[in-house]
């Protein structure tokens, strides 16, 4: 899988630094490299925790089948953001998988992305991410992504580790419609009741709890 | 089904429009091809309710949380939310499946449309056709218990129910004792234009239910703690249950499923899917009598329950005697 040997992981980082120059050209001839992760640390950090600064997103722990999702959305449209759908338009299947395999096996960090809101935004992002704003018809984050909002199965991913600026411009851009593809369009729905300070608390909230370890991050499917 | 029209839905219907657009000129640059090897996919939401209340009418809103009083009698408050919001964890003892009060009491019980905490404490005692006498609330809770929880009644004037009698006469701060306040139970849904179905039903579930529920109907679970719940099977309710009724299922579902998306599935839908979901076997009926058919005449005689009728060639509720808890 990942060799280790100085030389390979050289060549990999500088055809992966021509292949983001290159990306929005998509030449087909670079397209191999899309599908090495050195291609994707360049935003996504070399250990997948992503980029809070810039608001790029954490993959490392998410599970294989929505990354795979995700990497197709943005190919055929559904995720429209001009980087990511000329990285992901190259891939074929196979190359998708190993990508999804590669940082679904990642190790989660623990220490918080952000620190904690203000109090008054932090008391309403508590509040949305555990109950709710049932009168503007919002459940609680927790309700489909989880009690630790450690993710559910493969539809409903983890919020936590996720950049605060990331997970509102999900919610705009779900808001806006250039962001599709989530099952039967459940966020959707969500995203467009939500105020932007209603986005803004429970996106702060998030980004300053620490990210639970690999274990609390394993989905059950069964009951004990 | 009157259509209510809101604000948000009439947003949606305009974010549709412009979806549409945006789409047509995508096409129109042929830009569109990789979208057209996809399965359609929608592009909006489907219209759905802000809230379950605009189907019942009702204009009460529970106190917030945040006034349960910081004394004793919030303390006992607090522990009945709970216990509705994780009642494996908090009513231990008593429950004997994976679900929640909440599962079908949406935000904690605070719901319009959702069977309120609230609606129902300002309608009891009441007389019961399931029991045949006049029920306290607390007797009433106790048939909670039993049924959709599978599990046994908590002793009366017991904590678990003397914490959910205090959470339900809390929320119902400032409303009047009236067994027929809006927004009790689950809104009353049209009349299924044709006899619900089960491969119809099947069909609905697979397309707006299975996400959650999970193909086989088993929901689904975080290191043992249930998301979303199972709708059939052992960990779920038992035969007993008002959830087993068609009837009120087809209401639940159609005023609050999907989660998040209430009123989006028609009125044949939700009778459809009703009838899936309480076609499939699950724990046997308290009540037993020690036949499916004996059980059947005396608690079943209802074309809205399937217990004790073949679906399938499968006989329904023939699964011998309630396991002993």
């Amino acid at each position: 899988m990942i060799r280790s040997n100085p030389l390979h992981q050289f060549l990999r980082r500088l055809a992966a630094s021509v292949a983001v120059l290159a990306a929005s050209a998509a030449l087909p001839v670079l397209a191999a490299t899309a599908a090495d992760p050195a291609s994707c640390a360049a935003c996504h950090g070399a250990n997948g925790m992503g980029n809070a600064a810039a608001g790029y997103p954490r993959l490392a722990g998410l599970p294989k089948a929505y990354i795979e999702a995700q990497l197709k959305a943005f190919a055929d449209g559904q995720r429209n953001n001009a980087l990511m759908s000329a990285m992901a338009k190259p891939l074929n299947p196979a190359d998708i998988s190993h990508l999804a395999a590669y940082y679904s096996g990642l190790h989660l960090g623990e220490a918080p992305l952000a620190k904690a809101p203000p109090a008054e935004q932090a008391a309403l992002g508590d509040a949305l991410v555990h109950q709710g704003d049932w009168s503007k018809g919002i459940p609680a984050c927790i309700r489909c992504h989880g009690p630790g909002l450690e993710g559910v199965g493969t539809a409903f991913p983890p919020l936590l580790g996720q950049p605060a600026a990331y997970i509102e411009a999900q919610i705009k851009a779900w808001k806006e419609g250039t962001r599709r593809g989530d099952p039967q369009a459940l966020m959707q729905t969500v995203a467009l009741r939500m105020t932007d300070a209603q986005t803004q608390a429970a996106a702060a909230w998030l980004a300053a709890q620490p990210v639970p370890g690999p274990k609390a991050a394993a989905p059950v499917k069964k009951a004990p | 089904m009157t259509v209510l029209i809101t604000r948000a839905t009439s947003r949606l219907h305009r974010h549709g429009r412009l979806a549409l657009l945006q789409a047509a000129l995508l096409a129109a640059a042929g830009t569109a091809t990789a979208a057209a090897q996809t399965p359609a996919v929608p592009v909006a939401p489907p219209p759905s309710q802000i809230n379950a209340a605009v189907g019942t009418g009702s204009k009460f809103q529970p106190p917030p949380e945040s006034a349960i009083p910081n004394n004793d009698f919030g303390k006992m408050v607090r522990l009945g939310r709970d216990i509705m919001v994780d009642t494996p964890k908090y009513a231990k003892a008593y429950v004997g499946n994976s679900l929640s009060c909440v599962n079908c009491h949406t935000d904690g019980g605070r719901m319009a449309g959702s069977a309120p905490m609230w609606a129902a404490y300002v309608s009891y005692p009441a007389y019961r056709a399931k029991n045949k006498k006049v029920n306290t609330f607390e007797e009433r809770l106790q048939g909670c218990f039993m049924y959709s929880e599978n599990g046994k009644a908590p002793p009366l004037g017991s904590e678990p129910l003397v914490a959910l009698e205090s959470y339900a006469y809390w929320l119902s701060t400032g409303l009047p004792v009236d067994e027929k306040t809006p927004g009790r139970g689950y809104p009353a849904l049209a009349k299924a234009a044709q006899a619900p179905d089960y491969v119809r039903g099947q069909k609905v579930y697979a397309q707006s239910c299975a996400i959650c529920h999970g193909a086989d109907g088993q929901g689904q679970y975080v290191e043992g703690k249930t998301v979303f719940p199972p709708l059939w099977g052992d960990k779920s309710f038992n035969w007993g249950a008002g959830m087993g009724s068609i009837k009120s299922a087809a209401e639940f579902i159609h005023a609050n499923m999907p989660y998040g998306q209430s009123y989006s599935l028609t009125p044949q839908q939700a009778w459809d899917v009703a009838y899936f979901m309480d076609a499939q076997e699950r724990p046997q009926d308290p009540r037993w009598t020690g036949t499916v058919a004996g059980t059947r005449a005396k608690y079943h005689d209802s074309k809205f329950s399937l217990y004790g009728t073949k679906v399938n060639g499968k006989l329904l509720g023939d699964t011998g005697a309630p396991k002993a808890r």
